[in-house]
């Protein structure tokens, strides 16, 4: 049977405000514990939230680098659950009226471009942190600096059909959420949050399959492997005849395996109603106009403008633009460089590579986009061979020293200079007849040969593309 | 006059002999515990005396006044507030075994005002619990008697309120009125009490029943001291959304007033079944003295207003089981000492901590907003709060205020309504329609029946304080109602 | 009449506990009530909107500036148990 695979994602990313949503206390990750904390982040009796206006801003912001309807009028709603890291035990949250509906996100695939609609974006309040204690330990501990650290919820259609595209998605969305400055976006900090639901079905099915949330995906990496775990999953199940239960699993990434979050927990009645203690939000036109003429440039116009201004090829362009941070480095190195192609290839390459085999963030690299510029220009100008460019590579990488001293210090200039190859070719000349004549009669191979001890002779040094001019300009 | 008997005048009366320097704070102080001391064991209308601060707050501001500053209206006068108003660093119970030891790290918005205008608050009242009743008797901490009649409740849930000043224990008092909390008491012990425009006074610190209903108001022994007290209440807040950033005027200026021309609504469903023929009588003579003013009086007819008790009790049950959430003996509060799971620890932590009617309320409100019942309950009755609050803007196009009955009936029996819901939630019949319209009213008294007191209520349209205020002061003028004292 | 297991379901959303000899009592209040506010059902209100915000009042909203914290000994002055700055709390099973 061919199956085809459904997944929604529910994005939950904290903004970036220096205050609270309800209160003025400092929004800051990893304070001394309670310590960014007041009556209304705590819930207090008779404490009263008041709505950062930043949180509005920030919430509209991303919701038209969405391609979001923004509504006009939206308000918040009570989310009313039990947990001791809520401390109203009521969560404010938008239910009917969200800020933002029906956006997309264009994601591109084989070459293909696919949009992805998004539902909704709404604000919310964050809750505060559970800290377990070891395994012996019969509590838990409560800090509620993170409490009512402001949030957007942002909810996809269910039109993404692999996990691969689930990855890239988010990627994506994570890239725009970057752009506009409003987001950390750091998975493993929390700052940015997925749950996905997926569900399978016979292809040509009409009706959805039976769903499972997964949640406690802390990377691109495992949202993806999750994914295709819990896709397999499925397929296995109902392969074997079985069905599918509807319920939240965890994603156990020492394991590798989603596992069923058991938890004794009532049936989820949130009981959503208009919060009394805040007034409606009503948008003006003009406002969001403004929004909208501040807004940054964004991953598509910005790959588009790449394309166009530095000649990469679209897949190039894609790459670069994927994070803010990424394609300023590109465009650091490449602006006014003379070979963009060469500079989109190290960044993509070697850059890349490096920061990912060392977990570095881009910011951390010693490489700065002048060095680069300049590694760039000794291999165009025939000082320095692409193989010796990736051993001066690795040396900045640890030092962060100049290309050029660098060049010299491993000593891996090449020879450029043709009266200095013309003495050398002809002392291999002289010494190699037998393959000269080949040559003559025909034989082609024999330059190769020729070349290669050229290359011998200049203990490595010579430039391959002079030798090779010489030595046939000689031969001939 | 001896100075242990100044508790028996008015808040004005006080102010006048602190400014001219006949008598300081520490004296009236001193009068207004002694009084306590003699005659709450009989009224129980407190539920903690703030003593200690309260002699320091008296001493300072008699040494401002013997420096030569000028004080305010309020500055030396003892006030007592309601026990579910947030007070820094003195207990604040809601009369609830789950708040018994909770103190607040904060003032709520009146506090600060009222503290910095100089008023020293001599202690905290007893309250239906988290203000839920109509008798004080839902109190899990206390009982609080009429002090016209010992063996009657004294109205609620501000029953404590309305019962030290009715008593002289305080000079004024602050409530909370979310469906008549302030009025009914009043009526019943025969005081003044005010119910805000919503948004008009700050609800910050206020423990919240039903947040869209609250409102802080005042009781106090006359007109004029409520007109005082209301200048010092409202304003502005911006810790509280709902809060109106509007100026309000001089309250003061709508005193000794003429109300000749003013228009007033007799709104016959308020005169209907259930109310007492003899409260009927008392107020439609009171209207009569107002007529004879030169008021015009004209009946109405408001026939949303009978859907204003189930608006009421779909909807501040509602916002109640939500807002009573949060006392799950997590961060304050009452924990339980046998537990097995935190779920065992927020079930008896509850369960032990809130009385019958507050879980009641609770059960009822997380019904009616459960999964499949809130078109049914609470969108209906937020539809049929927007049809009264509309009447009542209609009737306000023709007439300046509208005159009823506060509470149905006079003080009854403790005990008599404790076990029929439905008879003590029509207490709150008159009162009701007020809170669901965002509306102000005042209660006043306007004649005994039997030898206890019956009430009158004021309506304006919101914002309409000066209207009220001006027709009362003028009632007032001309009866002694309010000079009336139980004997104790 | 409300049915005891809608009852005890409604409870359970409060985490309430219903003592077993008070249950009929309060099915009976409960119901009483429920069928009170029932009036609502005489009127027609299909049209009507609903009044969320009873001043019709919108947008308000503060300036996102950074104010004092409380003192954490302040704060969690009032809690039943604490340990290292933080609440304490039976142990949670995710």
């Amino acid at each position: 049977m061919n199956y085809e695979t459904i997944i929604g994602l529910e994005i939950h990313a904290e903004l970036s405000t220096k205050t609270k949503a309800f209160c003025s206390c400092k929004n800051e990750f990893g304070g001394e514990v309670n310590t960014n904390c007041c009556p209304v982040c705590m819930g207090y009796p008779g404490a009263l939230p008041v709505l950062n206006k930043k949180v509005v801003e920030y919430a509209v912001k991303a919701g038209l680098a969405l391609n979001c309807q923004i509504s006009l009028y939206s308000k918040t709603d009570r989310k009313n659950y039990f947990y001791p890291d809520l401390p109203k035990a009521y969560q404010i949250s938008q239910y009917d009226k969200p800020l933002c509906k029906n956006g997309r996100i264009k994601i591109e695939l084989d070459g293909q471009e696919k949009n992805i609609g998004i539902t909704r974006i709404h604000i919310e309040e964050d809750a505060g942190k559970l800290i377990h204690g070891t395994e012996s330990e019969d509590y838990s501990l409560v800090d509620f600096n993170r409490g009512g650290v402001p949030l957007i919820e942002i909810v996809s259609e269910p039109d993404i059909r692999s996990p691969l595209e689930a990855r890239l998605y988010l990627e994506k969305l994570k890239g725009i959420l970057e752009y506009l400055e409003i987001s950390d976006c750091k998975m493993q900090e929390g700052s940015l949050r997925c749950d996905a639901n997926i569900s399978i079905r016979s292809v040509g099915q009409k009706e959805f399959g039976v769903k499972t949330e997964i949640k406690n995906m802390n990377s691109m990496k495992a949202l993806q492997k999750a994914l295709e775990y819990e896709e397999e999953r499925h397929k296995k199940i109902l392969s074997e005849g079985g069905a599918i239960v509807q319920e939240t699993r965890r994603w156990d990434e020492s394991k590798g395996i989603t596992v069923s979050m058991r938890t004794k927990e009532q049936a989820h009645d949130y009981r959503y109603f208009p919060e009394p203690d805040l007034v409606p939000i009503i948008l003006e036109e003009a406002w969001i106009e403004d929004i909208r003429k501040a807004l940054p440039e964004l991953p598509d116009d910005k790959k588009k403008r790449f394309v166009e201004e530095y000649g990469i090829p679209d897949y190039d362009a894609s790459v670069l633009t994927l994070t803010k941070e990424l394609s300023s480095f590109f465009e650091a190195c490449a602006k006014g460089h003379k070979n963009p192609k060469a500079i989109s290839n190290w960044v993509m390459g070697e850059v890349l590579r490096i920061i990912k085999e060392k977990e570095l963030d881009l910011k951390d690299l010693k490489i700065k986009p002048e060095a680069l510029r300049k590694l760039v220009d000794l291999v165009d100008d025939g000082i320095l061979s692409s193989t010796g460019a990736k051993q001066v590579f690795e040396e900045m990488f640890k030092t962060g020293k100049d290309p050029e001293t660098l060049v010299d210090q491993l000593g891996l200039r090449q020879i450029s200079d043709e009266g200095a190859i013309v003495e050398l070719v002809k002392k291999v000349l002289s010494e190699n007849e037998k393959s000269v004549e080949d040559y003559k009669k025909g034989k082609t191979n024999a330059l190769g040969y020729l070349v290669g001890q050229c290359m011998k002779a200049s203990k490595g040094k010579g430039n391959p593309q002079i030798i090779n001019k010489i030595l046939r300009d000689m031969l001939e | 006059m001896k100075a242990l008997d100044l508790y028996s005048l008015t808040l004005h009366e006080i102010r006048d002999k602190i400014r001219s320097g006949e008598i300081c704070s520490k004296e009236v102080l001193d009068s207004v515990y002694n009084r306590i001391e003699n005659l709450d064991d009989k009224i129980g209308a407190y539920l903690t005396l703030a003593k200690d601060k309260a002699y320091e707050a008296a001493e300072s501001v008699d040494k401002r006044i013997a420096e030569g500053e000028k004080l305010g209206d309020l500055a030396g006068i003892p006030m007592a507030i309601k026990d579910n108003i947030s007070t820094n660093g003195i207990r604040t119970t809601c009369a609830s075994k789950m708040l018994e030891n909770y103190v607040p790290p904060f003032d709520a918005h009146v506090c600060e005002k009222l503290k910095a205008a100089g008023a020293i608050l001599i202690g905290k009242t007893n309250l239906d619990e988290f203000a839920m009743g109509s008798s004080t008797e839902n109190s899990a901490l206390k009982t609080t008697r009429n002090p016209w009649d010992l063996e009657r409740v004294p109205g609620g849930s501000s029953g404590g309120s309305a019962a030290a000043v009715a008593a002289d224990e305080a000079f004024f008092s602050l409530g909370s009125d979310t469906g008549g909390s302030i009025r009914q008491p009043a009526s019943l012990c025969g005081v003044v009490g005010f119910k805000p425009t919503y948004g008009a006074v700050s609800r910050y610190g206020l423990v919240a029943y039903g947040s869209s209903f609250d409102q802080i108001g005042p009781f106090t022994k006359d007109v004029e001291d409520c007109a005082i007290v209301l200048n010092h209440l409202y304003g502005h807040d911006e810790r509280d959304s709902t809060s109106l950033a509007v100026e309000h005027g001089d309250f003061t200026e709508a005193l000794n007033k003429d109300i000749k021309g003013m228009k007033i609504g007799l709104p016959k469903e308020y005169f209907e079944e259930g109310i007492d023929p003899d409260v009927k009588k008392i107020v439609l003579d009171g209207v009569k003295i107002l007529e004879g003013l030169g008021a015009h009086v004209e009946e109405i007819s408001l026939p949303y207003s009978k859907y204003a008790l189930p608006v009421y009790y779909i909807a501040a049950s509602a916002e109640a089981s939500s807002n009573l959430a949060r006392f799950d003996g997590v961060r304050y509060g009452y924990r339980a000492k046998e537990y097995d799971s935190l779920e065992e620890m927020y079930i008896n932590s509850r369960s032990e901590g809130f009385g019958d009617e507050v879980k009641l309320r609770i059960m009822l409100g997380t019904y009616t907003l459960s999964s499949g019942y809130y078109d049914a309950y609470y969108n209906k009755a937020l539809k049929v709060r927007r049809l009264i609050k509309q009447e009542f803007e209609k009737a306000f196009e023709k007439y300046d205020i509208i005159i009823s009955p506060t509470s149905p009936t006079t003080a009854f029996k403790i005990g008599e309504r404790t076990d029929d819901q439905l008879a003590m939630y029509m207490s709150d019949i008159c009162t009701v329609p007020v809170n669901i319209a965002g509306i102000p009213a005042i209660s006043l008294p306007c004649g005994f029946s039997k030898g206890l007191p019956v009430g009158m209520q004021i309506m304006s349209k919101a914002l309409g304080e000066a209207s009220i205020i001006k027709a009362a002061h003028a009632f007032e003028r001309n009866t002694d109602f309010s000079k009336k004292k139980p004997t104790l | 009449m409300i049915e005891k297991n809608e009852l005890q379901y409604v409870a359970s959303l409060a985490r309430l506990k219903l003592r077993e000899e008070d249950e009929e009592k309060v099915r009976e209040k409960f119901s009483m009530v429920l069928d009170y506010v029932g009036m609502l059902n005489e009127l027609d209100i299909e049209d009507v909107e609903p009044l969320i915000s009873i001043n019709e009042v919108s947008n308000v909203m503060r300036e996102d500036e950074i104010r004092e914290s409380m003192s954490r000994e302040t704060l969690l002055a009032n809690a039943p148990d604490k340990m290292y700055g933080c609440i304490k709390v039976s142990k949670i099973i995710e």
